[in-house]
């Protein structure tokens, strides 16, 4: 604090905390209590409110184990449901859905973008990895909802993927892509790459690249180097990578909608409906918490499992 | 199980600069073999290639015989040290050793006890649990050797090792890198900077400079019989001196230069016709009160003296203002000049080499 001050003077130090400060209490964790509040109490005609039916009660967070009905479980790639021998409440449903295929999403974003990171790290010619990220970036400059819609349009049952498939002869009659939750997953893994690709290459291109030829030196074939030497390195990269798609994924409202199938019921389309269909703002946000503290449970389960600590994603 | 390494005219270019021009060497097994030259002059380029990390543009290296073109640094019978190790630093000191064993598919209890014996020899009991992080320099310096040592190379290459160490453990480290050679009698191919580690350690130097080998000789025909300039101002120090050959008999040859006429040793690719200079060493030159008769000797005034320890420096100027140095042992067997004193420079006209200019572009060795 004294060395910010002695940098830039009182006014400008002030101005900033001020402004932190703003928006951290103000948009940030004022809002978040006003829910965290809203939560608690009954969707009440404006009449009942503050009389002796508005109470703090959990039953908006029990609203969401209620309707048990026959479990339609989608596998990844799937084209039919498995129907599962237990009935489970839909909006469980709809939320393991949703981890699951944020985790699909995650995965697969991983693989994807690993190869690409170590390429543009240690491969490529320095020289023309300015170029290649312009590329990588550019699609970003357009707006997620387009981008979404663009994807849309291409799984379409008569749009262009399925019509140059079959015109080159790849496949002999249109594929319906966009069933269960594979055009979901295909526009998340689409629109958060991105996100994937940048911590891990940063992580990849802080190796020391003497430590990949001493592998090599060695006499380690590519794949070991990789398991032995890269990843360890890499792992605080992958682990956020990994974090912020999976948290992106599972809060994502725009793809889940733009991309649906019939079936593929996202959770925050849930608490989407009860907020701004039902107008219920007390359930919306108790299902809104839900989702996060789950995600949040489910993240920190998962650095348990793959040994990653808090600090090397802060990092 | 040590394989001699040869170079037979390996040339190295990236786009149209040359960095190694063809290089021709023969490296004998269990040789203890330093490529020594300033920053840039190729050493580095040529240990790249005999690991494989890098393919001559032209000409055949061989390994043990067999030509390594197109074969793999991972599948090469050569283990490179790195200039700054690359140990592995998020294994413990013994998966690190290990790692080339693990390579090949040894159970842990052979990799392990591979590694214990490995850290015997290098001298570091009781490190195989530490992370890398906790060894000291030197340590971790033994640790890559170690490493190294335990795929059992044919050839060892290493890339100045010694360059991050502070003095003293630099000084004993070579004795330690010696001495591991000798034991293991793996060929060691040795990059350097430092005069002094391939003077000291090696059995015979490659002097490089500007992507050419200069010479290629023991370190005693290194320093003693620098075959030119490059090479004599490169390895140890001179008094130099600019002239011109005017007559030549049996070896000897008549030095003419603007502070008089010297006798010295002729060195090679030498003659009349070519712009030469005489070097002679601080160590066998000397002052004196009066011209010594039969030697060389030149009027100088005494500029300076310094204080080295074991070795005096007498600083002195002819007159032209020329810098020489005359290196006296601190044995008390010499009274010092006083500063500012008028003295005669002498040295032997066998311990004096007049030689070409070849290979010194390096503006800073010019006299």
């Amino acid at each position: 604090m004294s060395e910010l001050l002695r940098r830039y003077g009182h006014t400008l130090t002030w101005t900033f905390v001020a402004l932190t400060a703003f928006w951290l209490l103000v948009l940030v964790i004022l809002p978040q209590l006003y829910l965290l509040e809203e939560s608690f109490r009954l969707y009440l005609p404006l009449a009942d409110i503050g009389g002796p039916r508005d109470v703090y009660t959990l039953a908006n967070y029990r609203s969401a184990f209620e309707q048990p009905m026959e479990w339609k479980f989608w596998l990844p790639f799937a084209s039919k449901p498995v129907i599962l021998p237990i009935e489970a409440p839909i909006r469980v449903q709809v939320f393991v859905h949703t981890l699951l295929y944020s985790t699909v999403t995650t995965v697969i974003t991983l693989v994807l973008c690993y190869p690409v990171a170590y390429y543009l790290a240690k491969v490529a010619n320095p020289k023309n990895v300015p170029l290649l990220f312009v590329g990588l970036l550019v699609p970003m400059w357009v707006s997620e909802i387009l981008r979404a819609f663009a994807w849309f349009i291409i799984l379409a049952f008569k749009g262009p993927l399925n019509m140059a498939l079959v015109n080159i002869g790849v496949i002999d009659s249109p594929i319906r892509w966009m069933t269960g939750f594979n055009s979901v997953t295909f526009g998340l893994v689409y629109v958060y790459l991105l996100f994937m690709l940048l911590p891990i290459y940063s992580a990849i291109q802080s190796l020391d690249t003497n430590q990949i030829e001493a592998a090599k030196d060695l006499g380690a074939p590519g794949w070991r180097t990789h398991w032995r030497v890269i990843i360890p390195h890499s792992k605080p990269g992958i682990a956020s990578g990994c974090v912020m798609v999976f948290m992106l994924a599972a809060g994502s409202i725009l793809v889940p909608t733009l991309l649906a199938s019939t079936q593929s019921r996202w959770f925050t389309e849930i608490i989407q409906q009860a907020m701004f269909e039902s107008q219920d703002w007390n359930t919306g946000s108790a299902y809104a918490f839900m989702l996060l503290v789950t995600c949040t449970v489910f993240v920190i389960l998962a650095m348990r499992v793959f040994r990653v600590k808090l600090s090397d994603i802060a990092r | 199980m040590s394989a001699g390494v040869d170079l037979q005219n390996v040339s190295c270019d990236f786009g149209k600069f040359r960095a190694v021009d063809k290089a021709n060497v023969s490296i004998k097994p269990g040789e203890f073999f330093s490529f020594l030259g300033p920053s840039g002059c190729g050493k580095t380029t040529i240990l790249r290639m005999v690991s494989g990390f890098i393919d001559p543009s032209e000409g055949q290296i061989r390994i043990g015989g067999q030509d390594m073109n197109g074969i793999r640094p991972n599948k090469r019978p050569t283990a490179l040290i790195f200039q700054n190790l690359a140990l592995f630093p998020l294994m413990p000191v013994w998966e690190n050793i290990s790692f080339g064993l693990e390579v090949r598919g040894a159970s842990k209890d052979v990799r392990r006890a591979k590694a214990e014996e490995l850290l015997k020899l290098v001298d570091l009991h009781d490190s195989a649990d530490k992370a890398i992080s906790q060894l000291s320099g030197g340590q971790k310096q033994r640790v890559a050797i170690a490493r190294a040592l335990a795929v059992e190379p044919s050839v060892m290459l290493l890339d100045e090792p010694l360059s991050a160490l502070d003095l003293k453990l630099r000084q004993h480290m070579r004795a330690e890198l010696r001495a591991i050679q000798k034991r293991t009698k793996v060929t060691f191919i040795y990059i350097t900077h430092d005069q002094g580690e391939a003077l000291a350690m090696s059995d015979r130097v490659a002097v490089m400079s500007q992507g050419k080998i200069q010479q290629i000789s023991t370190p005693q025909e290194i320093y003693n019989a620098p075959v030119n300039g490059f090479v004599a101002s490169f390895v140890g120090e001179n008094n130099i001196f600019k002239g011109k050959v005017t007559s030549i008999d049996s070896g000897r040859c008549s030095f003419e230069t603007d502070v008089g006429a010297f006798t010295a040793a002729l060195g090679p690719a030498v003659d009349a016709s070519t712009i030469a200079r005489l070097y002679v060493r601080p160590e066998y030159s000397r002052l004196q009160a009066a011209p010594a008769g039969g030697a060389n000797s030149i009027p100088v005034t005494v500029t300076d003296i310094s204080f080295e320890g074991n070795f005096i420096h007498v600083h002195a100027a002819d007159r032209t203002g020329r810098h020489l140095t005359v290196e006296t042992r601190n044995d008390g067997s010499v009274t010092l000049p006083a500063i500012g004193s008028a003295q005669y420079l002498c040295f032997d006209a066998a311990t004096a080499r007049v030689l070409a200019d070849q290979g010194m572009k390096d503006p800073g060795i010019d006299e």
